[in-house]
């Protein structure tokens, strides 16, 4: 039940490289990942390529496969004909350090620059009481892995480098709609997910979700309903004239802005 | 003190490396009070601890941050809470955890875990873990084998993922420096003391010396000595063998856990865990003649408190109190051996498993609620709907029980400022963890171990050991040596050759000519290893990587495999064919490994276990 896969997988470095062909014997039941650590251990040791657990779940073999964002360890040889050619590049929209490994502090820099939960105290007895229903919203997202694939796939950074610095992408979206979403959370970040994020920036193709391997509604359980909390707090005529005439908003009670 | 903490200008601005992988022009050089190897819950929560009492503190670990092994635990994390059942706390957790470990385990170090691990998982709820519920609005806390009380919180089952995001995030927020994708090679000391650590970073294979009084390994596992296993490249038994390098001593060693349950098929999983929550929302096992066997397999250990009809079993689920456990929850250890009878007797499946059902048990809405994860990582990965058909499942290496011989108040080594914490220390769990100990474990000691080392390091004021730097170099001559040979076998083979020893030879059962067997297999790999060679340049060079890595797995395989061969018992995740049952005088000793004298090999001696006090000693009476 083996057979030769005609495998391409980009080689180089920042400076550059190419495609090069792997012919590799493959077997039933295996995915990309399998492929390429077989050319790995028996044809280019040094052959560069992130992973841990192959199992989906701590997103590190990210790449492109036949130019599609995906988990390499979840991507199954059976999903394609045995005599097609599969070719497996490096995520595009980070820099390439070397073969399929790509630099991803992009993300890492953008995740500090988000303010952290803050709840208040906890109850007398020392714990805190949240309903299911109220961290069911916060739990789809918080099954990110972080593979950064929405990242990757983003058009507003895809092609072009120079929004990078105003525009936080996808996963963290996600994490600004956790917080506002966490029933706990006394902090007010819209402002914030709206200015220094870029929020306003997507226009919703909803890229983002069809790339996420964990099937999170990235589009439209976390951006739209961010985008309306923005809009909800800066353009509702009612809640302006509220704020004009000194009418409090429930909205923000307790919360505070950061 | 020199002023190089955190990334350096032209560097990378968030690993602080230098991009180029040609940069020559010395070595990186930092001044920490605390590093941290490891970034697994145990190395977070070591580091926040550190970072809040004050210490100058670094994590460097070997992959990206948030990647660590802890993303890949399921089922949750161990804690008397008593959120579903008021009539548990800390007593009963205890004596559930020594029983586990078949009374091996460290009584000091059972007992602080029992007693601090709620407080440690509602700090986690602080820092933004978002925990499944009760109606009631409290933590969730579920079943899991060997345990009395539903007792694990939990996030559906991916509660490891959860761990580590918050405790990630916690760390971020806190600014603490991080060094990713860098790995530890030497330990470096100063007299009998500590005095740093040198690592060289993945991406651009350039070396980087840490001058640092305290250094804790939070390396993690052993797992990837072994060909069918749930653990990732990461477990490559890194802080063991650094502990060991450095004269600290390891315990235990011959205990490793093979869960009852990993995938068998595809081949390409083999290995990969199928969480014990299965079992614990009402799974069951099966062989091939649809016959559910664990009945046959309650050892007289458990008697007492094991239902003994599928009446009583299937009861117990909703009525706790006058029913006892289903024999499918008993201890990892016990289903494992019992699964593994099966198969040998002729009764597995198709692929060479058996069949843990649940499909025909729980609706398919609970099981996709309460099981995720797996009903995704089935469906993706082997094409079975587990809300429709049985999973096929066996045994797997998954954990590895012994380790660095600590001080249970302060997980200090033999070392003076050398502390181990979570699976690469030693004494916790005894012979056998229960499932749900090992995320407690991270994060008590994790934070016993970031205070202790603090308070050490500050102890020192301005006389701080001092990196000798002849040491400097020779760990360099050493980390390049793979380059230096020609004409040698490359890394990959040498490791799959040994993968597949330790797999035959010292797995789940053993014996004592198997066990000699693998002692002089080990012995062959390391006159291979000594001649491998790797293709290519620094620059982000697995081949290299795991050349450097492979070191530290023969030495660890071979305390495994010297330790297994001395304890002539069967007890907890150490089987012996030829010695079959526990022996009594074996109860009350560990086996304690050390390097020997011209650091070839490991020397092994026995050790009386610690004496619990009589006043803990009531629980078993």
């Amino acid at each position: 039940m083996s057979y030769t896969l005609k495998l391409r997988i980009w080689r180089g470095d920042k400076d550059g490289g190419a495609v090069e062909d792997f012919p590799v014997e493959v077997s039933e039941g295996e995915v990309v990942l399998d492929a390429i650590h077989r050319v790995q251990a028996t044809q280019a040791g040094d052959l560069a390529v992130r992973w841990n657990c192959k199992a989906g779940k701590c997103g590190s073999c990210s790449a492109e496969v036949n130019g599609r964002p995906r988990l390499m360890c979840m991507c199954r040889l059976s999903d394609f004909e045995e005599d097609e050619t599969i070719t497996v590049t490096p995520m595009r929209s980070f820099p390439v350090i070397r073969d399929l490994v790509t630099d991803v502090s992009f993300n890492y820099e953008k995740a500090k620059e988000l303010p952290s939960f803050s709840p208040p105290p906890r109850d007398a007895d020392g714990k805190r009481r949240m309903a299911q229903v109220d961290v069911e919203r916060g739990q789809e997202f918080r099954k990110c892995i972080e593979c950064f694939l929405c990242q990757n796939v983003c058009h507003v950074v895809r092609d072009h480098e120079d929004n990078k610095e105003a525009f936080a992408g996808p996963r963290f979206f996600l994490r600004y709609a956790e917080l506002d979403m966490h029933p706990l959370d006394t902090h007010d970040r819209r402002e914030l997910a709206q200015g220094a994020a870029g929020l306003g920036m997507c226009n919703i193709t909803k890229c983002c979700t069809e790339v996420c391997p964990e099937g999170i509604q990235i589009t439209d359980n976390a951006i739209i309903p961010m985008k309306e909390r923005v809009v909800d707090k800066k353009f509702d005529p009612l809640v302006w004239l509220g704020n004009k005439i000194g009418i409090r908003n429930k909205d923000n009670d307790g919360r505070t802005e950061v | 003190m020199s002023e190089t903490n955190g990334p350096a200008e032209g560097r990378h601005p968030m690993t602080g490396n230098a991009l180029s992988g040609d940069a020559q022009g010395g070595m990186e050089r930092h001044t920490y009070d605390v590093v941290v190897i490891g970034a697994g819950g145990a190395g977070l929560r070591a580091a926040i601890a550190a970072h809040e009492s004050g210490a100058r503190t670094a994590i460097v670990c070997k992959s990206l941050l948030g990647k660590a092994h802890t993303v890949m635990a399921e089922g949750g994390i161990a804690a008397a809470m008593g959120n579903r059942w008021p009539e548990d706390n800390w007593e009963v957790h205890f004596r559930d955890t020594m029983r586990g470990g078949k009374m091996l385990n460290n009584w000091r170090m059972a007992q602080l875990h029992a007693q601090e691990a709620p407080e440690r998982v509602q700090e986690l709820e602080d820092w933004g873990a978002l925990f499944d519920r009760t109606d009631d609005g409290l933590i969730s806390q579920r079943d899991f084998g060997g345990h009395k009380y539903a007792r694990l919180a939990h996030v559906g089952d991916r509660t490891g993922l959860e761990m580590i995001r918050t405790l990630q995030q916690r760390a971020v927020a806190l600014g603490i420096d991080v060094f990713m994708e860098c790995t530890v090679t030497d330990i470096f000391k100063d007299g009998s003391k500590v005095a740093g650590a040198f690592a060289y970073w993945r991406e651009s294979g350039r070396f980087i010396v840490f001058d640092a009084p305290s250094v804790i390994l939070a390396t993690g596992g052993i797992g990837k000595s072994f060909k069918v296993t749930s653990n990732s490249w990461e477990y490559t038994g890194d802080g063991h063998a650094l502990a060991m390098r450095a004269g600290a001593s390891l315990i235990n060693m011959e205990f490793v856990q093979f869960h009852p349950t990993g995938m068998v098929w595809p081949p390409s999983v083999k290995g990969l865990l199928v969480t014990e929550s299965v079992r614990g929302d009402g799974g069951i096992l099966k062989n091939s003649e649809g016959k559910r066997f664990m009945f046959d397999y309650i050892p007289e250990f458990f008697k007492a408190e094991t239902a003994d009809t599928v009446e009583e079993a299937d009861a117990w689920y909703d009525d706790k109190k006058n029913n006892r456990r289903p024999p499918e929850l008993l201890p990892r250890d016990e289903v494992a051996r019992a699964i593994n009878s099966e198969i040998k007797a002729g009764r597995g499946t198709p692929h060479g498993g058996i069949y843990l059902d649940i499909a025909s048990r729980r609706t398919p809405e609970f099981i996709r609620k309460r099981l995720p994860s797996m009903y995704h990582q089935f469906k993706e990965l082997a094409d079975v709907d587990i809300t429709a058909e049985p999973m096929e499942i066996g045994p797997t290496c998954h954990y590895v029980m012994g380790g660095v011989e600590v001080d249970a108040d302060t997980q200090e080594s033999a070392v003076t400022g050398l502390y181990a914490v979570g699976e690469c220390s030693g004494g916790m769990h005894g012979s056998n963890r229960l499932g749900g100990n090992s995320l407690g474990d991270l994060l008590v000691f994790g934070k016993r171990a970031g205070e202790a080392a603090t308070t050490y390091a500050a102890s020192l004021g301005d006389h701080r050991p001092r990196v000798d730097e002849a040491d400097v170099k020779a760990a360099q001559t050493s980390a390049l040596a793979p380059f230096e040979v020609e004409g040698g076998e490359n890394p990959y083979t040498i490791q799959s050759d040994l993968q597949q020893s330790m797999n035959d030879l010292v797995g789940i059962i053993r014996t004592r000519t198997e066990l000699e067997e693998s002692l002089a297999e080990i012995e062959a790999f390391k006159v291979r290893a000594s001649t491998m060679v790797v293709e290519g340049h620094r620059q982000y060079n697995p081949g290299w990587h795991l050349a450097l890595d492979l070191r530290n797995m023969l030495i660890v395989s071979e305390c495994i495999a010297k330790a297994a061969l001395a304890r002539e018992e069967s007890r907890g995740g150490h089987t012996r064919d030829d010695f079959p049952g526990p022996n009594d005088e074996w109860g009350t000793k560990n086996l304690v490994v050390n390097l020997n004298e011209a650091g070839t090999g490991v020397d092994l001696h026995e050790k009386p276990l610690p004496e619990m006090p009589d006043e803990l000693k009531g629980y078993f009476a």
